[in-house]
């Protein structure tokens, strides 16, 4: 089934308060769907013999920032996260990008990281993809069983994806630059 | 109930004290309450393997829960080996980064190299030429060989075969042979450039490939011989990890592993790319599900690669190897560089931090069938001469994360039938 007949679909059932509308011209087409349904979207998806959306290839974050406010007028985005979800079927054979778009920050508050559900309950892969993004990016899924860093060190400070990260000076006592 | 088939197997042959303590406990007590009794003993005691352990090959660390010999309870830590490569991703263009991709999955370099070109050429909506096509899919069926010869040579190596490793790695050196005729570099060849590859290949090189097609079935079945109908090799791997097709693909299982639990799943058929389209292989699955239908995946894929490279090999189209020249987003070849300055220029223009082309603003995953499985790209561009984002999909990551559910009530031995059969690559998973 292609792109907008997944998303007519998904309209019809979920609203335009969960389902965004695209344009669909990008070289892979995205649906984006609101945060909080995002769990209840992907079940639907995944159950519904029309899509069967079975396996998902790929989930991590994208930090949309330009820290030189120089460069802040041709970067072209408004400073946010992105949470990207690649789903195929085993059986369709057909393939879906879900995006959630959230604040950088909760509440723009520096340091309250952004809250995201969890998928882990739903793809059981998701869950080590959810610690990674977590780690390295800087989101929070709400309900994933085992929230904790998975690449970095379990007392690193900072979230190295994001586009503002400073690099430590030292880390136990072992220079950074 | 393949697990305690496993279970009594080797309780029996290797363990008679455990299997006493097993025949007086397993038909008093169900297995659940048997483990959330066993919990609460003492005795139950944590195992450190790894980081550094000569079975791991590379730096992995399982924290593993034992009662005896029986696992109860496996948790992976990962992030050794992390090294920010995503983050080099953003800092370097996508020429240089070919040089990082290469040491993700050592032990199939050329195939990453291809896969990321292969995510960089959508984005750039860049169609290589025939040729080129069919040399990235003959490097890269070799890739696939490469890896599964490591892969299963090391596993009977854990499994205490020697004889079968050494076989397998001297075919690995005809291949690094094959790589070093076309490329230059054995190991880390860094061959592939946005819209073809570095150099083209000539008549030798087709011929040492001819020479190594017509010599590696013998070895094959040297080692078939060996391996496949051993007594102490199957009664190491069958039913040991087994993955049921339910959880292969909750799990996120591919490549290898997914096909042993029985999911027909290979991109190469399902969402063809290079030239697998023009050619004629099978898509080999099995229903078994453990370390014995992982190996045995893997052997046949040998032959299955072997078949493609063999078509490839004698239909390779002539013609340039690289897209256009006057395209501005490709090297030109080094001739005209060193002769014309028109090829100087470009080649300028291409290399200089502040030029280069710039890449449009969309997000593209690509993906294609690594050895080891679906080994995908996600790169965002946003106008720059840079990716803003390379997220890679290592299948090395997902497959280690269902190392718990593979492991659990099998004995510490088993550990690294598992290990291998999964075939973790360290540099992979924690990129």
């Amino acid at each position: 089934m292609d792109i907008q007949g997944i998303h007519s679909i998904l309209l019809e059932r979920f609203g335009e308060s969960v389902v965004g509308s695209q344009t669909f011209k990008a070289i892979d087409p995205w649906i984006q769907v609101s945060a909080a349904s995002i769990v209840e979207v992907c079940t639907f998806l995944r159950d519904d013999s029309r899509f069967l959306f079975n396996h998902l290839n790929d989930l991590c974050g994208v930090d949309y920032l330009e820290p030189d406010a120089k460069k802040a007028a041709k970067f072209g985005h408004e400073p946010h996260v992105e949470v990207v979800y690649h789903l195929s079927s085993l059986k369709q054979r057909h393939q879906l990008k879900l995006k959630v778009v959230v604040p950088r920050w909760k509440h723009n508050v520096e340091g309250q990281l952004p809250v995201v559900p969890s998928l882990s309950a739903v793809f059981g892969i998701a869950n080590w993809h959810e610690r990674e993004a977590y780690d390295l990016m800087g989101i929070h899924f709400e309900g994933h069983p085992n929230l904790r860093r998975i690449l970095c060190p379990e007392d690193w400070i900072g979230h190295p994806m994001r586009k503002d990260y400073a690099f430590p000076l030292e880390y136990h006592g072992v220079r950074g630059r | 109930m393949i697990e305690t088939e496993g279970w009594h197997r080797t309780a029996q042959v290797e363990f008679p004290i455990v299997f006493v303590a097993w025949l007086l406990l397993m038909p008093l007590t169900p297995v659940d309450n048997l483990e959330a009794e066993s919990a609460e003993r003492e005795y139950v005691w944590t195992l450190n393997f790894g980081p550094q352990h000569p079975a791991t090959h590379t730096t992995l660390r399982l924290v593993l829960t034992l009662d005896g010999e029986r696992v109860l309870n496996a948790v992976p830590y990962v992030g050794y080996l992390h090294s920010g490569f995503e983050k080099l991703g953003e800092h370097l263009d996508f020429n240089q980064y070919v040089t990082i991709v290469d040491r993700m999955n050592y032990l199939s370099p050329l195939a990453n190299e291809i896969a990321w070109h292969h995510a960089v050429e959508k984005l750039l909506n860049i169609e290589l030429t025939p040729r080129c096509k069919y040399l990235r899919t003959i490097l890269a069926e070799l890739m696939r060989m490469h890896d599964h010869l490591l892969n299963l040579g090391t596993t009977a190596l854990d499994l205490g075969g020697f004889t079968a490793f050494l076989y397998f790695f001297q075919q690995r050196e005809h291949i690094y042979d094959i790589v070093e005729m076309a490329s230059g570099q054995r190991f880390h060849t860094s061959y592939t450039r946005v819209g073809g590859v570095l150099f083209d290949v000539n008549t030798d090189w087709v011929n040492r490939v001819r020479k190594f097609i017509k010599e590696f079935p013998k070895v094959y079945d040297d080692v078939d011989r060996l391996l496949t109908k051993n007594r102490i090799f199957v009664d190491r791997t069958k039913g040991i990890g087994y993955l049921s097709p339910e959880d292969a693909i909750n799990l996120g299982a591919c490549g290898p592993v997914a096909r042993a639990s029985g999911i027909q799943r290979d991109l190469r058929r399902d969402e063809p790319y290079l030239a697998y389209e023009d050619l004629d292989f099978d898509v080999v699955c099995s229903r078994g599900g453990d370390c014995y239908s992982r190996y045995l995946v893997r052997m046949r894929e040998l032959l299955e690669s072997l078949k493609i490279i063999e078509q490839a090999i004698e239909n390779i189209p002539s013609g340039p190897v690289n897209i256009a020249v006057d395209s501005d987003m490709v090297l030109p070849a080094k001739p005209s560089v060193y002769r014309s300055i028109e090829g100087l220029i470009q080649h300028f223009e291409v290399i200089m931090p502040n030029k280069g082309y710039e890449v449009p603003r969309e997000q593209v995953y690509a993906a294609t069938e690594s050895p080891n499985g679906e080994l995908g790209f996600f790169i965002v561009g946003n106008a720059e001469t840079r990716a803003y984002r390379a997220r890679t999909r290592p299948p090395s990551f997902i497959h280690f994360s269902m190392f718990p559910h593979l492991i659990k009530n099998h004995q510490l031995s088993d550990v690294v039938a598992v290990l291998g059969s999964i075939n973790i690559i360290a540099a992979e998973l924690d990129r």
